[in-house]
């Protein structure tokens, strides 16, 4: 049971989201978005997190938010689509493959690609494939609504301003059908948070290389990239000298120690160069 | 700060009270007395409170009762006599029989969705609802007949 009480809103457009913050916060109900609704619920019920929020504002019920289809050259992903959804979704193979790795099927129902990108939670493996593929990112909010690339708003977590929130995930169509590689570890069983994610997509000679669960945040680097594309250097000269280049040190916790996620790392990396190479 | 919403389930209207921080899990139980969806972890982890919403399954402990206001909600006690609830008796598909409701919760949306599932797919959803009984063996025999029954249905003679 969640014992903390608060109201509950549902707007029908933007503008009504962006009033409902304002109005709320002035009246000092520290209000949130609500999206899946699944961490505002567990967190809140543990106390954990949103303990001081009086009011949700659902925004599962803004058309921008529930679409997806093509508008000119890219593809368009409402930021309340589920996850599960997106698992069905042929258009961007990546994403559907990285989406089908995410908690168990029926909280994929739940959970939003809005909701897994701006959570609480350290992994947000969802941002892999919108960081392999530039996406920019519909944010409304005080300013309006304006397209922002991910690579200004994500850094290690998302960057938003109090009351904006995310409306829309735009891809460009030249990245959807390239070749790729989606591969989630895990401590025993085939569900669980990730030992470590790695998503990589192939473009041109060049591969791009994001990861989830080896640091404390989500992450593409340059440095790391510069590394595995490396062509002077071995195979496992390029793994070991991107290891190096690791923007934060390894995570030891309970789903493995550092020294084992490297072991993993190493294995999973020399898979995906393999793989992309014939790819 | 109870508000007064309009829910529908298992295609009957219903008006109640309810605090808008009460789950659907809560709500169900205590404010409708259907108690066929379960409380396990109510963290989303079990599946045993499995619900369809909108005919897809959904955990009831991950969803606000108010979230429910215009859409359809079936609980365990909206189905009687479906192909998955024979083919689990058939089967022996449950021991204790807690995890039991939100497991055909499941594999009925699955059978009405998706009536060609794959293996992949089956093992995909029921991978959401643990069985502390450890019934997997004849509960995939159950929704695998289902699906196959279906299958023989929809072949034109
Ligand atoms: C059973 C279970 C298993 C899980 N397993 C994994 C896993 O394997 N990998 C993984 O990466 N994650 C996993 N998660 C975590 C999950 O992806 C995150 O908790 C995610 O935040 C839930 O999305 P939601 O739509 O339910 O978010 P909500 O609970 O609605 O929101 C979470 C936070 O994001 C904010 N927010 C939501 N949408 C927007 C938006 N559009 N714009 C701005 N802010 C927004 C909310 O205000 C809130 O602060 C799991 C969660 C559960 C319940
Ligand atoms: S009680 Fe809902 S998933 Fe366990
Ligand atoms: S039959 Fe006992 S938990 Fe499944």
């Amino acid at each position: 049971m969640i014992s903390i009480n608060f109201e509950y809103h549902r707007p029908h457009s933007i503008s009504e989201a962006l009033e409902m913050f304002g109005e709320l916060h002035a009246k000092g109900k520290e209000p949130i978005f609500y999206n899946g609704g699944t961490e505002i619920i567990t967190m809140m019920r543990i106390h954990s997190l949103y303990t001081e929020a009086r009011a949700v504002i659902d925004i599962k019920t803004i058309p921008e938010c529930t679409y997806t289809g093509f508008q000119g050259d890219r593809l368009v992903i409402g930021s309340s689509i589920p996850l599960a959804q997106l698992q069905e979704m042929p258009e961007f193979p990546l994403l559907g493959k990285t989406c089908s790795r995410i908690a168990d099927h029926t909280s994929r129902e739940k959970i939003t690609i809005g909701g897994n990108i701006c959570g609480t939670i350290k992994y947000k493996e969802a941002v892999l494939p919108l960081l392999l593929t530039d996406c920019d990112l519909v944010i409304a909010g005080d300013n309006g609504i304006n397209e922002i690339p991910i690579q200004q708003v994500f850094d290690k977590h998302m960057l938003l301003a109090p009351g904006s929130f995310v409306v829309q995930v735009l891809v460009k169509k030249q990245f959807l059908d390239l070749p790729y590689v989606s591969k989630k570890m895990t401590r025993i069983d085939r569900i669980g948070y990730p030992l470590l994610t790695v998503s990589a997509l192939k473009t041109g000679e060049q591969a791009r290389f994001a990861f989830s669960g080896l640091c404390d945040f989500p992450f593409r680097s340059n440095s790391v990239e510069d590394a595995l594309n490396n062509q002077d250097w071995s195979v496992q000269e390029r793994i070991t000298n991107a290891i190096s280049q690791l923007p934060a040190p390894l995570l030891g916790d309970a789903e493995g120690s550092a020294a084992y996620r490297e072991f993993v790392l190493r294995n999973v990396l020399e898979e995906s160069i393999a793989e992309l190479k014939g790819g | 700060m109870k508000q007064m919403v309009e829910l529908t389930v298992n295609g009957e209207k219903k008006r109640i009270y309810v605090r808008p921080a009460a789950t659907l899990l809560n709500t169900l139980r205590e404010e409708l007395g259907l108690t066929g969806a379960k409380p396990g972890c109510e963290n989303g982890d079990c599946g045993a409170c499995t619900i369809n919403f909108d005919g897809r399954p959904m955990k009831s402990c991950l969803t606000l009762s108010i979230e429910a206001v215009d859409h359809q909600v079936t609980t365990i006690e909206g189905l009687i006599d479906t192909p998955i609830q024979q083919a689990f008796v058939k089967q022996f598909a449950f021991q204790c029989g807690y995890c039991t409701s939100g497991f055909i919760m499941n594999c009925h949306a699955l059978a009405e969705l998706y009536p060609n599932a794959n293996e992949y797919q089956i093992k995909d959803w029921l991978q959401s609802n643990i069985c502390r009984c450890t019934g997997y063996e004849e509960i995939e025999a159950a929704i695998t007949e289902v699906l196959k029954n279906k299958a023989i249905e929809d072949t034109p003679s």
